[in-house]
């Protein structure tokens, strides 16, 4: 299980709805280990969601998802495959991390303490050790120095680099991306795609990105999804994608963007 | 009538003991009542649907019930049932579980306050659902809801005379039974009052201290 030649993540026919709305509409797709993804398109295309299922903030309706060799919502039971327990869910989700949009870093714990928390609390890590790695991470998104503030303190870009460091503190083999810069105010966008750009450097993570930064994307990723309507309409590497689409929905997305002042 | 300063005096030891069973029974009373109408706001948010409704369902039938007909309940008709309970005891655990009924709510408004956001971190963080409580979600609803809670403690402090029903010696039951010896009214009643004043002004004056250090961190 888990070896090198197999994807880390294989997701399988998998369909959400949220009430009478289809997200997801049999979405298949594969992650080979330390990829960088890129997810792209229209608001409400199911990119998100797909992020949301991984972390496990959303069930799915039907389909299979195995992360590193492991069903993701299914255990086996009744001499076939049941929902996941509790369980379950606690072990797959060790080896996933996730950053959000809008941060959600713990407003009553210092910056220090939004980082080691979980290593302490979750994988029994001794204070010394958690604070030593913590404050490595802090130095590598440029915050050492803030480890005693709290979130309040620190502005949205800081905010988003200790939530960047609070997920990596947790060793994840695959970590999340959910729109980190879209809440940022311009100017405090590339201080954050930095600290994303090293981690790709540095470390061979697997990473999926939603984002709207298509200048990123396209540097930033070895290949690029075009999401709409729960599926993946076109896929490739970023220069195909971006410079050649093939397909039509791409075209007319990828010229909305531009429009909207988001340059290629 | 006229106020008479040494009976008052010779009254007062008698006062003083129900002084301290009002205190007890007050403070003990808002600690169940803070405790347990924590528990019914973590119980109405849980997952099982036939947990959280039951939940409601009690809370509702416990606000829905006088105070007195459950203090009546817990001393005089329980023991029918085979649990025998201290007037005291009885006491606290029902004033302790009718105010439940109100703290619950106020809990509950302070954990509605917190973010979807938090607990979608906590699960990424991969907290169990009781480290989520314990360090993301409590540390967080409870600050701002302190002032709402005192406000309770001092609602339940004067709620105390009912327990003189189920026979708690508490300061009205000793009042009252000054005053049936004696046949004087009105300086066990005024010390009552005078009692209870000394106690909730203070009181008082800490509340509006807390509500000020609290919603300046609000």
């Amino acid at each position: 299980m888990g070896g090198s030649d197999q994807p880390i993540i294989k997701i399988d026919k998998v369909s959400k709805s949220f009430g009478s709305l289809n997200v997801l509409n049999e979405l298949s797709f594969d992650v080979e280990p330390g990829e960088k993804l890129a997810l792209i398109g229209p608001s409400g295309s199911g990119k998100t969601t797909i992020l949301r299922i991984l972390m496990t903030l959303e069930t799915i309706d039907s389909g299979h998802i195995l992360v590193d060799g492991e069903e993701l919502w299914h255990i086996p039971g009744n001499g076939g495959l049941v929902p996941a327990n509790e369980k379950h869910l606690h072990h797959m989700r060790e080896k996933i991390g996730m950053v959000f949009q809008l941060f959600n870093l713990f407003p009553h714990m210092t910056v220090l303490r939004n980082v080691t928390a979980a290593p302490m609390l979750t994988q029994n890590v001794p204070k010394e050790q958690a604070e030593k790695r913590a404050m490595a991470l802090l130095d590598m998104v440029g915050l050492a120095d803030k480890a005693d503030a709290k979130p309040a303190q620190l502005s949205g870009g800081q905010k988003q680099r200790v939530a960047i460091a609070r997920a990596l503190a947790l060793q994840p083999k695959i970590m999340l991306f959910d729109e980190v810069t879209s809440a940022l105010d311009p100017e405090l966008v590339e201080e954050v795609l930095n600290v994303m750009r090293r981690l790709a450097e540095e470390t061979d993570m697997t990473m999926l990105l939603v984002t709207h930064e298509m200048q990123f994307a396209r540097d930033f990723a070895d290949r690029v999804l075009f999401f709409d309507a729960g599926r993946i309409v076109e896929q490739g590497p970023p220069k195909e994608i971006f410079s050649n689409p093939q397909e039509e929905r791409t075209r007319t997305f990828l010229k909305k963007v531009i429009a909207a002042g988001h340059a290629i | 009538m006229e106020w008479d300063w040494n009976f008052v005096w010779d009254i007062m030891p008698q006062l003083i003991d129900g002084v301290i069973i009002t205190i007890k029974a007050a403070l003990m009373g808002s600690i169940v009542a803070m405790i347990i109408g924590l528990v019914w706001a973590i119980l109405k948010r849980s997952q099982n649907k036939i947990v959280s409704k039951l939940t409601g369902y009690f809370v509702e039938f416990i606000r829905g019930t006088p105070l007195l007909v459950q203090l009546y309940f817990l001393f005089y008709i329980l023991p029918d049932l085979g649990l025998l309970l201290s007037p005291l005891v009885a006491g606290v655990i029902g004033l302790g579980i009718h105010y439940s009924a109100y703290t619950a709510e106020v809990y509950r408004s302070g954990i509605d306050n917190i973010s979807k956001g938090q607990w979608e971190a906590a699960k990424a963080c991969n907290f169990s659902p009781r480290q989520t409580w314990s360090h993301i979600i409590i540390p967080q609803a409870v600050p701002p809801i302190i002032p709402v809670l005192a406000n309770y403690f001092i609602a339940i402090f004067k709620e105390t005379p009912l327990l003189s029903a189920i026979t708690v010696l508490e300061l009205m039951n000793q009042a009252r039974s000054v005053a049936n010896y004696s046949y004087r009214y009105l300086e066990p009643m005024t010390m009552v009052g005078a009692f209870f004043l000394i106690i909730s002004v203070p009181s008082v004056i800490l509340l509006r201290r807390l509500e000020r250090r609290y919603s300046r961190r609000a």
